[in-house]
């Protein structure tokens, strides 16, 4: 099986092609620059390998949470070429790709999600894969979901970016910290490669970003009423 | 050559199949009003979900309306700006992705540049060059057009755009968004001479629009009339804002020595405005054209058809992708048009 992934959820753009197991892989800086920079760095990992796209099983992308933007541009360009060469699509967590790229067994994942939030899930890994302690939130830092024992390993950009109170949260319940850590595309391909043989991948017209953050503007009947946005967030703003 | 346009540059996913030869094969539109009205205006980031889970569904419709497969895209042209960044981007990460699977040239096109040529797509259609009058919720522009890409700007509004004069009229006297079909409905019923509203710079001897100020005029009115003389109250605004608008059209022929009229944008929809063009054309000997009505607002057909002008005549393919969120029209390169 050759699947393409790819991810531009966080300031990083990566991609990655997975060919029955061996993966070639790239991944850059790109700040706000995925938009130029992701589809050459397609092209260049097809060409590396001597592939088309017409010749892959499947295309999977970071599908959030992250930069909505971000997300976004991952899912559109997948959209794209899922249309034009008739390939099936799946988006994966960007959260469970961080666990996956750990190369741990129990992994807290927590991304900036900006106004002074993140995106956090806790994971453990078992034979069947990896089951997340806590579903995908966004959050205050302060309020960051716990493991229910130490031994975890810690990543994200968030870590480097709420350092002092991801700390005091954790405490001694992580053994390390790895702040640098993405949902790099070589992950989110070696947890699609499965997903696809079972099936679960979607025609590019179901195939959707997971914002988590989900509540980004209050309707007029809130705005009267002195609604605070509720549910599963706390933000009030517009952007991510 | 067979252009897919894909527009979402605001609120509207529009999605059109534009063939060289045939023409307009399909076109395809979601409009997100609905969903913007429990907010009370454009939320940016709800548009950018909207586009992103609309979008390919919109074009497997096109290609069934047309009776085509994707394969048979010849060319993809995208809204790149100007618009709200995130709903832009929205569209042109699916023109990318799917101009390298089909291996077909990508182009960004100026959305002010779909509108104004948009009339070109109804029959008969206009010859450069003309005056066109370029009235959406965003825009309030007179322009001279001498080809594809040769926009000179006669005069445009200092505040209000007259969409948004009709929807924040709209607004005032309650009939909900978007305004300018509410309060175009209400006028029908209503005297249009009952108050006299100002008709801002009518008289200024320049090209340049205001409409705040009949705004704020609209507000005390109604304040001071109450809810039973709404109907007298959207006729008399929009007699107000039709008067403006064929004053400075006129003027514009005048000065510019033309004979042909060109009316793009959602404003442009407006029954009381085209009548009252239609009789000026007769008066003065001008011809007006008007884009097809489903064409006037926001749409994926006008951006195929300024794509497929600009590919005919050599724009080279974008490449990778980007978007101008702020971008003037008179920035556009020209390009020959046979
Ligand atoms: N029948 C009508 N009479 C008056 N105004 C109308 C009518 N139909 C639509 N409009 C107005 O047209 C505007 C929408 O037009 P359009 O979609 O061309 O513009 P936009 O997308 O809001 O702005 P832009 O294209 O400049 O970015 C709205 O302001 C709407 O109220």
């Amino acid at each position: 099986m050759h699947l393409l992934a790819f991810d531009t959820s966080t300031e990083w753009c990566s991609a990655a092609l997975w060919m029955d197991g061996r993966v070639i892989d790239a991944a850059v800086h790109a700040g706000q620059a995925h938009s130029r920079l992701l589809l050459p760095m397609v092209s260049s990992l097809l060409a590396e390998a001597g592939l088309t796209l017409g010749e892959l099983d499947g295309i999977a992308f970071g599908r959030g949470p992250g930069s909505f933007t971000g997300v976004r541009i991952a899912c559109g360009v997948a959209q794209g070429l899922a249309l034009g060469a008739s390939l099936p699509l799946l988006g994966v967590s960007t959260l469970e790709a961080m666990a996956e790229e750990a190369d741990a067994e129990q992994v807290v994942t927590c991304l900036d999600a900006r106004m002074n939030e993140i995106y956090a899930a806790v994971w453990r890994r078992d034979p069947s894969g990896w089951q997340a302690e806590t579903e995908a939130m966004v959050c205050p830092p302060a309020v960051a979901p716990l493991p229910t024992a130490s031994g975890y390993v810690g990543c994200g950009g968030a870590f480097a970016a709420y350092p002092e109170i991801l700390a005091r949260r954790y405490a001694d319940l992580l053994t390390d910290i790895r702040p640098g850590l993405i949902p790099h595309a070589r992950s989110i391909a070696r947890l699609a490669a499965p997903r696809f043989r079972a099936g679960m991948a979607v025609p590019p017209e179901a195939a959707e970003p997971v914002y988590v953050r989900d509540k980004v503007a209050l309707t007029i009947r809130e705005r009267t009423m002195g609604t605070r946005p509720g549910g599963n967030t706390h933000g009030t703003g517009m952007s991510a | 050559m067979l252009v897919l346009g894909i527009e979402t540059s605001c609120d509207e996913t529009g999605i059109a199949l534009y063939d060289t030869e045939r023409g307009l094969l399909a076109h395809a539109l979601h409009s997100q009003v609905a969903m913007h009205a429990e907010y009370g205006g454009v939320v940016p980031e709800l548009a950018s979900r909207d586009h992103i889970r609309r979008a390919p569904r919109l074009i497997g419709k096109a290609l069934a309306d047309a009776g085509l497969e994707i394969g048979a895209v010849g060319a993809i042209a995208y809204t790149q700006g100007p618009g709200l960044a995130g709903a832009l981007l929205a569209g042109a990460s699916l023109a990318a992705g799917l101009g390298v699977a089909l291996k077909v040239p990508v182009l960004g096109v100026h959305h002010l540049e779909g509108h104004l040529l948009s009339p070109l797509l109804a029959a008969p259609r206009p010859e450069f060059p003309f005056v066109a009058l370029l009235v959406s919720g965003g825009h309030t522009q007179l322009m001279r057009v001498d080809g594809v890409g040769l926009y000179e700007l006669l005069g445009e509004t200092l505040d209000d755009a007259a969409g948004e004069a009709f929807d924040k009229t709209a607004q005032l006297l309650g009939l909900g968004y978007p305004g300018g079909p509410q309060v175009a409905r209400a006028a029908e019923t209503g005297d249009a001479y009952r108050y006299k509203l100002p008709r801002p710079m009518l008289n200024s001897g320049d090209l340049e629009f205001s409409f705040s100020g009949l705004k704020t005029a609209v507000l005390n009115l109604a304040k001071k009339e109450g809810p039973g003389a709404t109907a007298d109250i959207a006729a008399s605004f929009q007699a107000a804002v039709v008067d403006v608008l064929a004053g400075k059209c006129l003027a514009a022929l005048t000065r510019t020595g033309m004979d042909r009229l060109v009316v793009a944008g959602g404003v442009g929809a407006n029954r009381a405005l085209r009548a009252r063009l239609d009789a000026e054309a007769g008066r003065h000997g001008f011809t007006v054209f008007y884009p097809p009505l489903d064409l006037c607002t926001d749409n994926g057909a006008m951006i195929a058809y300024a794509g497929a002008l600009r590919l005919t005549a050599g724009a080279p393919s974008d490449g990778g992708f980007s978007v101008r969120p702020r971008w003037e029209l008179a920035e556009l390169e020209a390009v020959p048009v046979s």
